[in-house]
């Protein structure tokens, strides 16, 4: 029953999508406003079903209902229960159904909480959303029902692949989803303010709030994945320029330009077409990115199940939706005043510049990402990957690390370019000092990029702080500090790629039990080797003790051997200290006994997710800064009416 | 009928049999005692993309056909072979796709050029945004 009552919900949900679109259209353009009225219930209560669905879902997933063919295809009675709940997500038709809660569910929290923008924007954004999440309910019944039956029942399932058989699946895909669906509120947004013709500053101010709160999201579930993939994967690598960690990041980079336009738009009501566009690239990136990787056009690890047909829908979705608003964008565009150009110097022409740099960065993705397809068309296979994106990327995101320093050292509408310099002249010093100091301990050992990357992130840590120079830090306004931290957080993260791309040391050693290991100033001992079992899983355990001239700590890395599917998985064991990472991988047997380790010392390494995790909450600070101050203004003004 | 179907099992079994456990490449996880060139080796594994795996190199990859072409990348650097004449080599013997380092072929101008043209287009975007001083 439970899985008939979850596509019950679905169906509803859908229905409800499509009164809700009806609504809107009627009410704004029909000339029945007195329908408007019924748009914001409609929302909430579509919202509501698609949390059902997905609690049913996830449910079934929990009783391990084998007669559920998603199921029974992708879950194992054995599981422990946290990989049967997140399993529910790790496939191709879970997945999909999170997606729509995602944006059912957003579109339930615009109808709810979106209290600035004007009325009529309001429903026409609502609509937007309704119709986008329309499409999406249609791929999901007619080519992915996750609640499909299978009869007679198998008497057990054929289990989750184990490399995601990790507590990051619990966070990883939901917290990505939340980010990379949140998106479609901007979309909408955008449409809504489209249609009415409201794109000006008060119209930014409304829409901010969401950008940033997806940004927040899609931030920590890039960071998360990063991080997941680098300890379970087991080559100490963090980013693959894999497809679709490029799908996630193209979505990333134009919110993140969007978030610096939409400043703009709101505080000197600049940069309007700009900004509207850039709301509808960052959905569509999502939505390209969910196509590159569910039609299984490009391999990837995340590629669940490739199937042409699904492929054809998402890209037939793709081509209403993007092709739809940038139709509506070229239509109504010419009635959308620009404001008057700016100063060169000024902190709106470096929010532009930010804009420029990451957008090539986003072109730049995009079009590598996709050359291999191109190429193939004409009968020529190419791989494109991490050696053309790090050239390329690499400096042009250190240039945007420059413009990071500068910007919020300016002032609004005019500067004096002396002034800025001025500003800059402490941070520069720093900067060169960092320089000197690595080319005299580190020369010839380190390459231009991660000389280059160490030398601008420490220049920019210290400008970025720089704002709060000589400011009473406790009446620094909460958003300004959320810049810093946001600010800090790219510097640091940027000094933790270049640290760990000039100064890792790698190590791969064939050794007994018993044998003493040196490397980069630690001695490993390895101990033994025993087998040990878990839930679902049995392993062989190394059992070593590391030191560096302290107290010896103990490391254990596994080779995980699953049954259900048949794979074995090699859980790395990880050391972190205050200057890096331990990272010590047990392989194969070899002959007479020894057993092939991987060991890696990875300087400041961590500081790539420290990094991260300061721009989400930079992010958060600034969310949780505007919006307080909303509550204040509104506190004080119930209070001078009564 | 028993043997008819043990029959059916040992030639479904077959491809089993490719995989038997062969002794691992010599090289595969092991470095170079010269540092320079196993860094060069390193340097050159990150850029050969692994035929039998998903998006990944062969540095990072526990693929045993992985594990052979790093043995091979190894002993060749080893024998004096410079990393550019091991990728034309590489090149030749499984096509371009297995290098990803995008090569200088004609095919592949668009993609060197997108960068510059995308910059040189937003620069022409940006002018226009900027108040000249003199019209003031």
């Amino acid at each position: 029953m439970i899985a008939e009552a979850g596509l019950a919900a679905l169906w509803l949900a859908a229905a409800l999508a499509l009164l809700q679109l009806v609504l809107a259209f009627a009410g704004l353009k029909g000339g029945k406003p007195e329908l408007l009225g019924a748009v914001r219930p409609a929302a909430v209560a579509q919202g509501a079903l698609t949390a059902v669905a997905f609690a049913l879902l996830i449910t079934l997933f929990l009783r391990s209902d084998m007669s559920v063919l998603l199921v029974a295809t992708n879950s194992h009675s054995m599981k422990p229960w946290l990989y049967k709940f997140a399993g529910t997500w790790g496939n191709h038709e879970g997945s999909m159904l999170l997606w729509v809660t995602v944006m059912g569910v957003a579109g339930a929290a615009v109808a709810l909480f979106e209290r600035a923008l004007r009325r009529d924007t309001h429903m026409a954004t609502l609509g937007a959303q309704a119709a986008i999440s329309l499409g999406f309910y249609a791929f999901l019944l007619f080519s992915s029902n996750p609640f499909a039956r299978i009869d007679p029942p198998p008497p057990d399932g054929q289990g989750l692949n184990p490399l995601l058989q990790d507590p990051g699946l619990a966070f990883h895909p939901p917290t990505l989803y939340l980010g990379y669906v949140g998106l479609s509120v901007a979309f909408s947004f955008a449409v809504g303010a489209l249609l009415t013709r409201t794109v000006e500053a008060a119209f930014a101010r409304a829409m901010r709030p969401w950008v940033l709160a997806a940004w927040v999201l899609l931030t920590l579930g890039i960071t998360a994945g990063s991080y997941w993939a680098y300890y379970e994967l087991g080559w100490g690598g963090w980013w693959f320029w894999d497809p679709v960690e490029n799908a996630s990041l193209m979505p990333w980079l134009a919110a993140t330009a969007l978030l610096h336009s939409v400043t703009v738009l709101a505080t000197r009501d600049g940069l309007r077409a700009w900004t509207i566009m850039l709301a509808v690239v960052a959905f569509s990136m999502s939505m390209v990115g969910t196509f590159l990787v569910r039609s299984g056009i490009l391999t990837s690890v995340h590629a669940f199940a490739v199937d042409p047909e699904r492929g054809s829908f998402i890209l037939a979705l793709l081509a209403i939706y993007i092709g739809g608003a940038l139709a509506l964008f070229g239509w109504r565009i010419g009635s959308v005043r620009e404001g008057a150009p700016f100063e060169l110097v000024s902190r709106e022409t470096l929010l532009v510049v930010n804009n420029l740099l990451l957008s090539v960065i986003l072109g730049v993705v995009l079009i590598g990402t996709l050359y291999p397809l191109m190429t193939e068309a004409f009968g020529h296979k190419v791989s494109v990957g991490a050696p053309y994106f790090d050239r390329i990327a690499g400096p042009i995101a250190l240039a945007l690390m420059i413009a990071l320093a500068a910007g919020p050292l300016t002032r609004w509408r005019r500067d004096r370019a002396g002034a800025v310099a001025k500003r800059l002249l402490v941070p520069a010093a720093i900067g060169i000092t960092a320089s000197a100091l690595l080319a005299v301990l580190a020369w010839g050992r380190i390459g231009v990029l991660p000389f280059l990357g160490l030398v601008i992130a420490v220049a920019v840590g210290a400008a970025s702080v720089a704002p709060l120079w000589k400011r009473k830090l406790w009446r620094t306004p909460l958003f300004t500090w959320g810049m810093v931290i946001a600010h800090l957080g790219c510097a640091v993260s940027v000094a933790g790629m270049a640290s760990d791309s000039a100064f890792t040391t790698e190590k791969l050693v064939a050794a007994r039990p018993g044998d003493r290991i040196h490397t980069a100033g630690w001695t490993l001992h390895f101990v033994n080797i025993r087998p040990i079992a878990g839930d679902n899983w049995t392993a062989l355990q190394a059992d070593m003790q590391v030191d560096r001239g302290g107290a010896p700590v103990l490391m254990r890395p596994q080779s995980r051997f699953f049954a259900s599917p048949p794979t074995t998985t090699s859980e790395a064991a990880l050391l972190t200290c205050w200057n890096g990472q331990l990272y010590v991988v047990l392989g194969e047997e070899v002959e007479g006994g020894r057993w092939q380790l991987r060991i890696w010392w990875k300087p400041f390494v961590t500081l790539i997710w420290l990094g991260g995790v300061m721009i989400a909450l930079g992010g958060a600070l600034a969310l949780l800064g505007r919006e307080r101050r909303g509550w204040l203004l509104k506190w004080r003004a119930r209070k001078a009416v009564a | 009928m028993k043997p008819f179907l043990a029959l059916l099992l040992a030639i479904l079994a077959t491809p089993l049999a490719a995989q038997t456990a062969l002794p691992p490449a010599p090289w595969a996880d092991r470095q170079i005692p010269d540092a320079r060139q196993e860094r060069e080796a390193k340097a050159l594994m990150e850029t050969i993309r692994c035929l039998t795996c998903q998006s990944q190199s062969i540095a990072d990859s526990n693929a045993s056909m992985a594990g052979d072409m790093r043995s091979q990348i190894r002993e060749r650097i080893m024998a004096g072979e410079r990393p550019d004449a091991i990728r034309s080599w590489l090149i030749a013997r499984y096509g371009d796709w297995v290098s990803y380092e995008p090569t200088a072929a004609p095919i592949l101008w668009p993609l060197w050029a997108a960068p510059l043209l995308l910059l040189s287009l937003g620069l022409l975007l940006l002018r226009g945004r900027i108040k000249r001083r003199r019209r003031q």
